[in-house]
């Protein structure tokens, strides 16, 4: 296995050195933050950056099972949006519970997935345009249910909104996190400790390999979409308990956050190489790049955008030039 | 040529679909020594998305992507609307747009080839910031311009053609040419087959891959110059919003692979058609504005499975299977296709 040496004390295995990169590149920023911004060092900011990106990290985890197969979801900030507008109109049309509302949108966002997955593996159509027609498909829906914003009451969606959860040290999360947080988990030990995991893996490698392998291809790159379809279905009802609305328009353009976080966390579009940790802090630095755009605070809306697009920059070519240096 | 069938086949049943509930669908008459029409008008406000789409077709060849480019035609316009509100001249504002554009495809390329950043995210860097920067630059304002001769790139007459579409002509046919009578085409395609192994020919595959940003880049400021020339005015915020999408997706109708390794301009030109007559109809019988989108979808999935081979075979293959096809022949057609 290659591996390379690190202050020459002990040796990592070089698929590592993306994610660590980020990792390090991470704490940098978030030291550069404290250093420069008065408040910005404390445990809560890190919290804030997990609460109000709950939603991303949740989507983001869908996509990266989809590229770790080589290919891409283009649909999932729709369905993000499509679910937050199901819910709330259900909820508030004809009054259905939510125990009943969440789990049909789930099953909603997982259908979705699974005919795009089909579409795609059967015919052998691009993704990238699949999903697409699903993103406006999904678009398109919503808009159909109503174009306006839908305010959600529900009692429980409220509660999930404004609960606290206490942890040490005057630090809170909110369930939304602890949602979060499981998927991650599960993620983390669907890919890398079982079967339908390492097929990911394979079939992202080289999908002819896989296929002379015997490795089940068709029925791994169909679940990996109905993944990211489910994904984007819970990311929508965390958004929907973030924002308490369901709103045609919501996460426009959250897919490309969602690739961006994969990419940033040193997952390769090209498939087969990529962590799930990597994923995470591919979320937690887009979402401290807005953290230290709000403690900025007089930018006007273009500065914002450039600013964020510096960051970016900054952050990738760093990671590019380190981890270029070590492997 | 082959390969350019179905989209053919499919933009002529969606301009018969137009026939059916526009009668004088196809009819193009001369007025104030201006061709006037339907068809006329597809093409006219189909340019851009052509122009756009006929950059990003050398982008995708080369295996990578340009997301940018939505942001470059918002950036072209307000910087040559701002230059002419300035009283700068008209020739000097389009020269500086276009310059602008250049350098900021270069940029791109810079950041795919020599940095090594996967496309999507290099380009989604300048897509972010681009938009920005548009803002920037027309201060967050819509600027309104007041120029006979500007108002020529997007809205004029040349010999009673619509200025725009002889632009896409030209710039097709200098693409043509340079791609596919000169060895640049080849070249191109082999960056996009292997970066690695074309570098190990002796290809400059650096150079090529920087070029074909700077000449996707270059492209979306015609566009861009052409939208906000149209309308007389630069908007920052909405300008070629999506476009990038839009181009894509007529470059895959075109049958352009996303793998990169092998391109088609006039497939690219026949899948912006597609779109941008797509849109048309969608005007023309009356979708209601809640449902645009659906229909779009509809129509876009529709295209891509006529255009699969195996959902063709699943579909109507039954009868085709009587004679089994022989291994040679595939393998034949597959090459020239």
């Amino acid at each position: 296995m290659t591996t390379v040496t690190l202050n020459g004390l002990r040796t990592i295995p070089a698929k590592y050195v993306p994610v660590l990169v980020t990792a390090c590149l991470f704490v940098a920023m978030f030291v550069a933050g404290g250093i420069r911004y008065e408040g910005f060092a404390s445990g809560q900011v890190i919290l804030n950056v997990f609460i109000d990106n709950a939603f991303l990290l949740v989507v983001a985890v869908g996509m990266t099972f989809v590229i770790l197969t080589g290919g891409i979801d283009l649909s999932v900030g729709s369905v993000v949006a499509l679910s937050t507008m199901i819910s709330a109109s259900l909820m508030k049309g004809p009054g259905w519970p939510p125990y009943l509302v969440i789990p049909l949108v789930l099953l909603i966002g997982a259908a979705l997935g699974l005919v795009m997955g089909y579409i795609i593996h059967t015919f052998e159509i691009q993704p990238f345009i699949v999903t697409l027609a699903g993103m406006f498909l999904a678009r398109g829906l919503c808009y159909t249910i109503g174009t306006d914003s839908i305010p959600i009451e529900d009692p429980t969606f409220t509660a999930f909104a404004q609960t606290r959860i206490d942890l040490f040290a005057d630090l809170w999360i909110s369930p939304s996190v602890i949602i979060a947080a499981v998927v991650v988990l599960v993620a983390a030990y669907v890919l890398h400790y079982t079967r339908l995991g390492r097929s990911v893996y394979a079939t992202g490698g080289s999908e002819q390999s896989a296929l002379l392998m015997g490795l089940p291809v068709a029925r791994t790159k169909i679940t990996v979409y109905t993944v990211s379809g489910f994904c984007s279905a819970l990311g929508g009802v965390l958004l929907s308990f973030y924002m308490l609305s369901g709103y045609g328009l919501h996460a426009v353009g959250m897919e490309l956050d969602a690739i961006a976080a994969v990419v940033i966390g040193g997952t390769l579009l090209t498939g087969g190489s990529g962590f799930l940790l990597g994923t995470v802090l591919g979320v937690l630095v887009l979402g401290l790049i807005q953290t230290v755009i709000s403690f900025e605070g007089t930018l006007s809306s273009w500065w914002t955008k450039i600013f964020i697009g510096l960051l970016l920059f900054v952050f990738i070519l760093l990671q590019r030039l380190f981890s270029a240096r070590r492997t | 040529m082959r390969r350019l069938l179905w989209p053919v086949v499919i933009l002529a049943l969606l301009l018969l679909v137009n026939l059916f509930f526009t009668a004088n669908f196809f009819s193009i008459q001369m007025r104030d020594g201006h061709l006037y029409g339907s068809l006329i008008d597809i093409l006219r406000f189909g340019a851009p998305l052509i122009l756009v789409s006929l950059g990003m077709t050398l982008v995708i060849a080369t295996g990578g992507i340009d997301l940018s480019v939505g942001s470059v035609v918002a950036i072209a316009g307000a910087l040559a609307c701002l230059q002419i509100s300035d009283d700068a001249g008209v020739f000097t504002a389009v020269a500086l747009a276009l310059g602008l554009s250049v350098l900021l495809g270069a940029w791109n390329g810079l950041l795919v080839a020599v940095v090594g950043i996967q496309p999507i995210i290099a380009t989604l860097i300048l897509m972010v910031a681009g938009r920005g920067l548009a803002q920037l630059i027309t201060g967050g304002q819509i600027i309104t311009v007041n120029s006979p001769s500007y108002k020529i790139i997007g809205g004029g007459y040349w010999l009673t053609v619509p200025f725009g579409i002889l632009l896409v002509v030209v710039v097709l046919a200098i693409t043509v040419f340079l791609t596919r009578r000169l060895a640049l085409g080849m070249l191109i395609e082999s960056v996009g087959g292997n970066a690695e192994a074309s570098r190990l020919a002796g290809i400059r595959s650096r150079g090529i891959i920087i070029m074909v940003y700077a000449f996707a880049a270059l492209c979306a400021g015609v566009a861009g110059l052409m939208i906000s020339s149209n309308v007389s005015s630069a908007d920052g915020n909405n300008a070629g919003l999506w476009v990038e999408l839009d181009a894509i997706l007529a470059v895959v109708i075109g049958g352009t692979s996303l793998s990169g390794g092998r391109f088609s301009l006039g497939g690219t030109v026949l899948g912006a058609l597609i779109i941008q007559t797509l849109t048309t109809t969608i005007y023309s019988i009356g979708v209601p504005p809640e449902t645009t989108l659906l229909f779009k979808a509809l129509v876009v999935t529709a295209v891509c499975l006529i255009q699969s081979k195996s959902f063709r075979e699943k579909v109507f293959g039954r009868r085709r299977r009587a004679v089994p096809p022989s291994p040679a022949a595939e393998e034949k057609v597959r090459v020239t296709a």
